[in-house]
């Protein structure tokens, strides 16, 4: 057990370092970058075309694909390294992290030659076309159609709560290829084009006033075979692909809201006192802290894992589960610790730039991302701990025949 | 980076685990609980025929040599299987008192007993309710005072055992337990697997540990920071064992047609178990690597282990009862041992209160 670099590994990270120097801005805070906008989304291009152009994007993919062919080691330094400077290092994670490991796993060869490059410098930017109106944790009752057409397929449905859809050049797209057998039968992955007449994307105004999602609708949308990912009917296989490369990709980054409250709790002083020294205060620093901490050291054993040459299992979920709940009490704490202020979202007048107002009002939306946190638990349960699942209405059932209903307006 | 045990140590907690499965299943660990002796002697001395007790002691003190990463291991399994004997006092806390402020006569004195388990040690802190507060005192070669709780304080030979000196700072004494100056009572206790007592000392022949003052106060509180590591591996050894005992019962308990464990009510009840124990798991993993490389980092890696498995036992054992109904209360059903265990492990060492300021107070001070 150890936490030392080899030879070579060191080496990198020293390269690293002295290239983040010269490029990037070293952090004084824990603020995260806004994700958000036309502005954002050029500013994370041209960071993620400077780092492919000094070969550090996708280090572990392979070299004809855009990567630098290095071990996933590597990356882990990577990682550490970047979180000490402000950057845009993680905002094209659902496209490179999600969506290039199908690729890589079910493109044809010349697919992957000519996409996943582009991919890698962000001059293509990707997302991920799973969930639908009627079809959220129930993912595969998904409703979206793509029907055969000579060389191509069509789509028509709609998809929701796609993530940087607006800004996106293509797309991952579950569908339904045959709603006669039954439902995790029917599916077929596609590679899609987005910037075509038969796509049409709507963003989604959220609570928080934000608009990170967006519906996709599909009108006749084009597909060629050639961007099919896998077999017809073989969907489902690559949708747990992208699932499973999901929750790897968003095990480090997840948001948990406690490097913000430790900052706060280090510099705030309220009536002349500082709220450090406040028992309440130091409880709830103490249960975070133990969390927060057992996040990162299960993060360093899973890495540990893979590097050895496995695979990031289910148990990836529990940072996600434990992220988002975390973020969202912390963020409820700090606006009643700071009394009836706490409800002033400004981003003077607010304790870093409002961040916990931010985080409260956007905090129920990371619980439902990627998979709720009912959802989180039905996985650590039934594919870690192995209980049974619950018995299903719709089991056996051809697609056509499984009833649907939606009030969702 | 490898932030995992090596094939060595995975090979030891296999052999412990084996061996312990064969020789400390719960039925053993019951004829403590119910039987009136204070610990299993049969398996403490087939546990030192392998070795146990001198793993961590240098070879030049008749011990193995071994490191704290293989004791990590060992505490796993011994949390696992509930053992009923005296380890955690003699081992974590008595011996490694003595390796680390020990003069070399105290060394060459008791090391070898301990590592060949002829002797037995305890830690003598605790005086009664509330946070530590030490008020036993000592003169001239003698502590007087009452210490309560002490584990293993009856059947131990003797105690490393906290006094003021004369000039009124804490600081560490041994203290052999078979003289007129010491009156012992076993107490009873939420865990009699393992045994409590209180020890009544007047002017008790006593030394002090080490060269003057060397194991004072700061002392003490490392002693615990590597005791705290080490009792993190008992606490998520009992996690696991009693979480995996609630989910092959709830797979086979059927109840409206089907098994219980398929209802989201319980999956989800065990789920935030796996959570729980995966967070303690993973810092008892950062203690036991802090602990073994001697990182600056101990105090604050020590607490959060600390803090994260007092929190994953105490929500495991009494979820556990929970999802086994109505069986899991009965005395038949293990239940309660883990449920027990975890009550004890959790005021081992200090409580919660303790741990949480000791884990702020290094977790403010760090850069």
């Amino acid at each position: 057990m150890d936490f030392k670099d080899t030879p070579e590994l060191a080496k990198f990270r020293q390269e690293v370092r002295t290239w983040l120097d010269a490029n990037a801005e070293r952090r004084t805070d824990n603020l995260n970058m806004g994700m958000e906008g036309e502005e954002a989304h050029l500013a994370g291009k041209a960071w993620y075309r400077k780092k492919a152009e000094a070969g550090f994007a996708c280090l572990t993919w392979p070299k004809e694909y855009g990567g630098a062919g290095l071990t996933s080691l590597h990356d882990v330094v990577w990682t550490q390294e970047v979180a000490n400077y402000r950057t845009r290092d993680a905002q094209f994670v659902i496209g490179i992290g999600n969506c290039g490991p199908a690729i890589m796993h079910f493109a044809n060869e010349e697919a992957k030659r000519e996409l996943l490059p582009r991919m890698a410098s962000a001059e293509d930017v990707w997302c991920q076309l799973f969930s639908e109106p009627s079809a959220g944790s129930d993912v595969a009752g998904l409703r979206t159609s793509a029907v055969r057409d000579g060389d191509n397929w069509k789509l028509n449905g709609q998809k929701i709560w796609t993530s940087g859809a607006l800004y996106s050049d293509y797309g991952v797209v579950l569908t339904r290829t045959d709603p006669d057998v039954s439902k995790y039968k029917g599916l077929t992955m596609f590679m899609l084009d987005m910037r075509q007449p038969g796509v049409e994307v709507r963003p989604i105004r959220q609570m928080d006033g934000g608009q990170h999602f967006n519906e996709v609708f599909f009108n006749d949308a084009i597909v060629p075979d050639d961007y099919r990912l896998g077999e017809v009917g073989g969907g489902w296989t690559g949708a747990l692909t992208v699932l499973m490369s999901e929750r790897l990709a968003i095990s480090g980054i997840q948001p948990t809201g406690f490097p913000q409250f430790l900052d706060l709790v280090r510099q705030l002083e309220l009536n002349g006192e500082a709220v450090a020294q406040d028992p309440v205060v130091r409880d709830r620093l103490a249960t975070w802290y133990s969390q927060y901490a057992g996040l990162q050291a299960a993060n360093k054993r899973m890495l540990t894992a893979v590097a050895k040459g496995g695979i990031a299992g289910a148990e990836a979920s529990l940072g996600k589960l434990v992220g988002a709940v975390m973020n969202q009490e912390i963020a409820n704490f700090v606006c009643q610790l700071l009394g009836q202020a706490g409800i002033v979202q400004d981003p003077v007048l607010s304790p870093q730039q409002a961040h916990f107002q931010q985080a409260v009002l956007f905090g129920p939306g990371i619980r439902l991302a990627g998979g709720t946190d009912e959802v989180m638990r039905n996985i650590l349960a039934e594919q870690v701990l192995g209980l049974p699942q619950e018995p299903r209405a719709d089991k056996g059932m051809p697609f056509r025949d499984i009833p649907t209903g939606n009030s969702g307006g | 980076m490898n932030f995992e045990f090596s094939e060595e140590q995975q090979f030891i907690r296999e052999q412990a685990r084996s061996f312990l499965a064969r020789e400390c299943s719960t039925a053993a660990v019951r004829e403590i609980l119910d039987g009136g002796q204070p610990f299993h002697r049969p398996l403490w001395e087939k546990m030192v025929g392998l070795g146990w007790t001198a793993m961590a002691i240098p070879e030049e003190h008749g011990g193995l040599g071994l490191g704290y990463l293989e004791l990590c291991v060992i505490a796993e399994e011994l949390g696992r299987a509930l053992a009923p004997v005296p380890f955690s006092s003699s081992v974590y806390l008595a011996t490694e008192a003595i390796k680390r402020w020990g003069s070399p006569e105290q060394k060459a004195a008791y090391l070898p007993g301990l590592a060949s388990g002829e002797l037995i040690g305890c830690f003598a802190h605790a005086e009664g309710p509330g946070l530590p507060a030490v008020n036993a005192t000592s003169s001239e070669g003698s502590v007087s005072g009452c210490k309560l709780p002490v584990a293993d304080g009856d059947s131990a030979d003797f105690a490393v055992l906290s006094a003021r000196g004369a000039d009124q700072a804490v600081q560490l004494f041994l203290v052999d337990l078979e003289q007129p100056g010491v009156t012992r009572e076993t107490l009873t206790s939420m865990d009699p697997s393992r045994s409590q007592a209180r020890l009544d000392l007047q002017q008790a022949s006593a030394q002090p540990l080490g060269a003057a003052a060397a194991a004072d106060e700061e002392a003490i509180n490392t002693l615990l920071d590597g005791a705290a590591v080490l009792l993190a591996f008992e606490q998520i050894g009992g996690c696991q064992a009693a979480m995996d005992s609630g989910i092959a019962y709830t797979k086979q308990r059927y109840a409206f047609g089907r098994p219980i464990a398929s209802f989201q009510a319980i999956k989800h009840k065990f789920a935030d178990m796996f959570v729980a124990l995966e967070l303690a798991r993973s810092n008892a993993y950062y203690g036991a690597w802090a602990l073994s490389s001697d990182s600056p980092d101990l105090p604050l890696a020590a607490a959060t282990a600390r803090v994260s498995a007092t929190d994953a036992y105490y929500l495991i054992s009494k979820e556990n009862i929970q999802a086994h109904g109505g069986m899991g209360f009965t005395w038949e059903f293990d239940c309660h041992l883990y449920y027990r265990r975890a009550q004890l492990l959790s005021s081992q060492l200090g409580t919660m209160p303790w741990w949480k300021e000791r884990l702020v107070s290094n977790l403010l001070h760090a850069a």
